[in-house]
């Protein structure tokens, strides 16, 4: 019996292994995992986002140019749908029977638990007529949301445009996105994104089993009211952006104008262009691949992301570093044959003028007063330290903001190309000098620009040495903060002293009766410049002018580039007149040479399409340029249209009769 | 003793067992209450669960107390009838019972339903130890052991018929009483051997298995070779272990239903379902799991509120503590059964009659194994079987068919210096 009353033990020891195996087990799932703890939360919690309201954006007028505008979507919860009567739902939406079927399956294909769109911004009417007769749809709402609204229809790549995120963009953010979210793609939606999208709100829905909202976590102690985005004030002024961009119409090209004292732009014109109502809402796809195929690439940011060589219109800039090199003084004259001789190479220009000093030299474009500057520049520490004067010729340019990025508040910014000696040393190793990059003299070869870095050159010189980088928000929120970076001076070192002959010059090509853009003279506003015509491989020249008015506390630096327009004075000059004489008097004058707006924004000059698998025999333009230069050749092509013309489709503006004369074409 | 004669219907009586009872229905009805979904305890009412099993506990107690005004002689007396009178209503439930979830478990009598199967548990214990106390039985012979199992053998065919599977595994906890009054102890060790040789079937290829098997006997009979009897009984053992390896395979395949083949599987790891099987278990383990040190706090029990883990008030009560009170809580609710249990045990080895003995391991044997498979399912050591949690699950046949279970002891204890 007594041993038998033992077993009463192991039966008690049983019964504690046994609590001690659960207990274990559940010290293991309460407190040393946190999987289940973490599990229970995914089961109950799901954030609900409350979307803010996008920022503004105004002109430097403060005139609303980017609005929201609400929409309303059709949503539908399928698990709730019962059913319904088809036909009045169709006709309330205005679709067919078949179309509302299908948009059901489609929804309940995606979740029939949560609300999925079933119809996106329906018209104003359909919402309207739905909102009476909403309770016979059991499972539909409506939901109203917000999209971008571009009351101007203006400067589409500019703003650039908002569409939901990609997979990518959700990646990168480290979960600030979350699919369904909007995020600013291109121009200033990107850019500025981080300040327009505002914040975020959050409710912590608790759900049931069943996916029943069960109301608020903890109350709501824990959610997040949106914040609307930040208003950001432009620096454009929307006068002169629609005015540019009606003279660039039926043009390839882009206009910059840039405040000289602030660095703000004041307008940026890409063209052609598009409007950006079109890349909102449900139509996005559709508007997009038909931008995508518009052979003339309106996508391209061209003032940012063209690179044109600059052509004539950089020899204002050659001067000024040769003044402060002390390789020229403004005195300094030359004797123009007619053409520059280079080796055996002859740089062309088109009037011989004789003995030529500077101020004159610039007026005219003469290539070969240039070509002496640059030959003196280069040379003046003898024929062996070429390769170190260019360097250092290469340093000073460089300042001006050729061969890199400004810095602009726009993604996609380009650098242009600026050879460094380095780069010549790998094409022709020590073999080079003056005479074989003598195409940078006059603006060719192998230096482009975009039009904002002319337009910011336009500007320096404006301020007599300096500029700000150029920007097109100068205020951020209420409180109009503006970035540091855009209020520091960025001097390009050259001596104030210098510049006044140089500007002399530039005045005398538009209001001198030899200058180059003397067709564009604005009635009291004495308005400076430089034409250029830059030679086009594929067709006719592209038509230049840089400049900035008034002379003396200039209020607006400029720079046009109308593809294939052919002479500076031709229509970028002219162009560029009547955006500053808008800007600075708010109107235009009538001309005496006849020039109109109207007239100008008329001209068709959209080169022709042509058949891709017709290429045209390549032009040699340069011959200082070797062959060995073709990348260069093909990355200014790629600025181009794809399938550029071998003649334009030019349509000269009435009244346009004078013969326009500019600077020659090189030639061998 | 003379002097008490007033107060002798609670002379006696282990007050200390009531107060756990007590303490246990409590915690069943807090747990129940919390386990409604929010809007409908805004009102208290009879006709929520927690309603019910209000009246549940409190007609219990006066079921239980006037168990302790009869005197502790009829049980004895009268076990075979009360034995008799469970199996007819097991049998009864099988032609009368009301289909729930694919099981005939249930008598309706008018709005109330009966489960015969939980009272099968007190006729049964007290026929056995009807036997046991009456016939003195060593169980060192066959006949004794045949008996003792066609006694428990015959409500659990019953109750497998239903099929419960789940209520009739409980009936394998007479193994322990019986165990005590002197079943060889090799009878547990092969009930041990056969649970771990099934599970580990299912983790390990079967060849591995016998070559273990067969290993470990080699060695066994190196050892003890010079003893012929040890070496006989080996083998034997050793062939029957194989060929139940074989047996389980067969039987697993056409014994056991789809649903159960996958519990198990589900509980071995060998697949996931968080959605279909699974759910259940995977659920209750994140409320548990979410609880964790001192839990979400009373009412405040997500996965609870919101209905995340189903059959919550009845079998999955356990996650319902685990979730709102936390390790701390679950830790109480074990201790308070070990608590008890243990003290059965030593209320049991206390008895002068055998009968009572007997009858003091089954209670507390049947109230172990319905805490161990409730608690390991919920947390999921055990595939799931469907058996309430002792005193804490809601459902009144339940709950009084432990308080019945449970005060017949407290009586017989109160008696224990009487003759019989």
């Amino acid at each position: 019996m007594d041993q038998l009353f033992n077993r009463k033990y192991i039966i008690q020891g049983l019964f504690i292994v046994i609590a001690l195996i659960l207990l274990g087990k559940l010290f293991y799932i309460q407190v040393v995992s946190d999987k289940y703890f973490l599990s229970a939360e995914s089961n109950v919690l799901r954030k609900l986002y409350k979307y803010p309201a996008r920022g503004a954006i105004l002109d430097r007028n403060m005139k609303v140019i980017v609005q929201n505008e609400p929409v309303y979507d059709l949503m539908v919860t399928p698990s709730e749908v019962k059913p319904f009567d088809t036909l009045a739902l169709a006709q309330a939406l205005e679709i067919s029977v078949a179309d509302v079927r299908k948009k059901l399956k489609k929804a309940k294909a995606q979740s029939a638990y949560q609300a999925t769109f079933f119809d996106r911004q329906i018209s104003v009417q359909s919402y309207a007529r739905l909102q009476e007769i909403m309770y016979r749809f059991p499972g539909f709402r409506t939901q109203d949301r917000t999209i971008r609204h571009y009351p101007d229809s203006i400067a589409g790549q500019l703003f650039g445009y908002v569409k939901e995120v990609s997979p990518d963009d959700i990646e990168k953010s480290e979960g600030y996105y979350k699919p369904g979210d909007f995020i600013g793609k291109s121009g200033l939606e990107r850019s500025y994104e981080d300040f327009l999208r505002g914040e975020k709100g959050v409710i912590n829905m608790l759900y049931d089993a069943k996916n029943i909202a069960q109301g608020s976590y903890s109350a709501g102690k824990y959610d997040i009211n949106a914040v609307s985005g930040d208003r950001l004030i432009s620096s454009l002024d929307i006068r002169i952006q629609k005015l540019g961009e009606e003279l660039m119409k039926n043009k390839v090209g882009a206009i910059v104008a840039i405040e000289p004292s602030t660095g703000e732009i004041l307008a940026f014109v890409s063209s052609p262009g598009y409007d950006p109502n079109q890349l909102v809402g449900k139509d996005w796809g559709k508007n997009y691949m038909g931008l995508l195929a518009n052979p003339y690439r309106p996508q391209i940011v061209r003032p940012i992301a063209g690179q044109y060589s600059p052509g004539s219109s950089f020899k204002p800039v050659d001067a000024l570093v040769a003044l402060q090199d002390g390789a020229i003084d403004p005195n300094t004259t030359f004797t123009c044959p007619g053409y520059y001789q280079a080796g055996n190479h002859r740089v062309k220009c088109e009037h011989i003028d004789g003995t030529i000093n500077m101020q004159r030299g610039i007026a005219r474009s003469c290539n070969t007063y240039f070509c002496h500057v640059f030959q003196n520049i280069i040379t003046k520490n003898g024929m062996k330290n070429q390769r170190q004067t260019y360097a250092h010729w290469h340093d000073q340019i460089s300042k001006w903001g050729f061969g890199q990025k400004l810095g602009i508040d726009m993604p996609f910014e380009k650098k242009g190309i600026f050879y460094t000696a380095d780069h010549y040393d790998k094409i022709y190793g020590k073999r080079w000098g003056y005479t074989t990059v003598i195409s940078q003299a006059i603006g060719q070869g192998e230096i482009t620009s975009t039009p904002l870095q002319m337009a910011n050159v336009m500007a320096a010189i404006a301020n007599r040495g300096y500029y700000l980088k150029p920007h097109l928000i100068k205020g951020i929120g209420d409180k109009k903060v503006v970035k540091k970076e855009y209020l520091e001076k960025n001097y390009v070192g050259i001596d104030e002293k210098y510049f006044q002959p140089v500007i002399e010059g530039m005045r005398d090509a538009v209001n001198s009766s030899w200058g180059t853009a003397k067709e564009s003279r604005i009635p009291n506003i004495l308005m400076c410049g430089k034409t250029g015509t830059v030679q086009n491989p594929h067709g006719k020249n592209h038509s230049v002018f840089i400049g900035f008015a008034p002379m003396d506390n200039p209020k607006i630096a400029i720079a046009v580039i109308v593809e294939n327009g052919g002479f500076g004075g031709s229509y970028a000059a002219p162009i560029s007149s009547f955006i500053v004489e808008k800007y600075l008097t708010d109107s235009i004058k009538p001309k005496a040479n006849g020039y109109t707006v109207k007239a100008f924004a008329e001209t068709n000059l959209l080169p022709a399409i042509i058949d891709k698998t017709k290429k045209p025999k390549p032009v040699k333009a340069d011959s200082i340029s070797i062959k060995k230069l073709d990348s260069i050749k093909r990355l200014k092509d790629s600025l181009k249209l794809k399938s550029a013309a071998t003649k334009t489709v030019a349509t000269r503006p009435k009244g346009l009769t004078t013969v326009l004369k500019d600077k020659p074409v090189i030639q061998k | 003793m003379q002097q008490q004669q007033g107060n002798r219907f609670f002379f006696n009586v282990d007050w200390i067992t009531v107060l756990i009872y007590i303490a246990l229905c409590a915690v069943g009805f807090i747990n129940i209450f919390a386990s409604v979904p929010p809007e409908k305890s805004s009102i208290f009412s009879f006709n929520t669960l927690y309603g019910k099993q209000l009246i549940y506990v409190l007609t219990g107690l006066v079921l239980g107390l006037s168990i302790l005004l009869f005197d502790g002689r009829i049980f004895n007396v009268f076990s075979p009838f009360i034995y008799g009178g469970t199996l007819l209503l097991l049998l009864a439930v099988l032609v009368i019972g009301n289909k729930v979830a694919g099981n005939q478990a249930w008598i309706a009598i008018g709005s109330f339903k009966l489960q015969p199967a939980e009272f099968a548990k007190f006729g049964t214990a007290l026929l056995l130890a009807r036997y046991v106390g009456s016939f003195n039985p060593k169980f060192r012979d066959l006949k004794s052991i045949a008996i003792a199992a066609l006694i428990v053998g015959a409500p659990l065919v019953l109750i497998m018929l239903q099929p419960d599977t789940g209520s009739a595994l409980v009936f394998l906890a007479f193994m322990f009483p019986l165990y005590r009054e002197g079943l060889s102890g090799y009878f547990l060790l092969i009930f041990l051997g056969m649970i771990v040789l099934f599970i580990a079937d299912f983790l390990v290829p079967t060849y591995i298995l016998i070559i273990i098997i067969t290993a470990v006997a080699g060695l066994f009979i190196y050892n003890n070779r010079r003893k012929q009897k040890i070496i006989f009984s080996t083998v034997l053992v050793t062939v029957l272990a194989i060929g139940y390896l074989f047996l389980i395979k067969v039987a697993y395949e056409k014994v056991l239903a789809p649903h159960q083949r996958s519990r198990i599987e589900l509980m071995l790891g060998l697949k996931t379902d968080n959605r279909g099987a699974g759910y259940n278990v995977i659920q209750s383990q994140i409320a548990i799991g979410s609880g964790q040190v001192t839990g979400r706090g009373f009412l405040e029990g997500t996965q609870t509120k919101y209905g995340y883990v189903p059959e919550q008030s009845t079998d999955f009560i356990f996650s319902t503590i685990g979730e709102e009170w936390g390790f701390l809580g679950c830790s109480v609710v074990i201790a308070l059964y070990i608590f008890l249990l243990l003290r059965l045990i030593n209320l049991a080895e206390r008895q002068r009659s055998t009968f009572s003995r007997v009858y003091g391991y089954s209670v507390a044997c049947i109230l172990f194994f319905h805490v161990f498979i409730n608690i390991g399912m919920t947390i999921g050591i055990i595939p799931v079987i469907g058996i309430p949690l002792p005193l804490i699950s809601y459902g009144g046949s339940s709950l009084w068919s432990f308080t019945i279970l449970l005060f017949i002891f407290l009586k017989l204890d109160s008696n224990r210096m009487g003759f019989f």
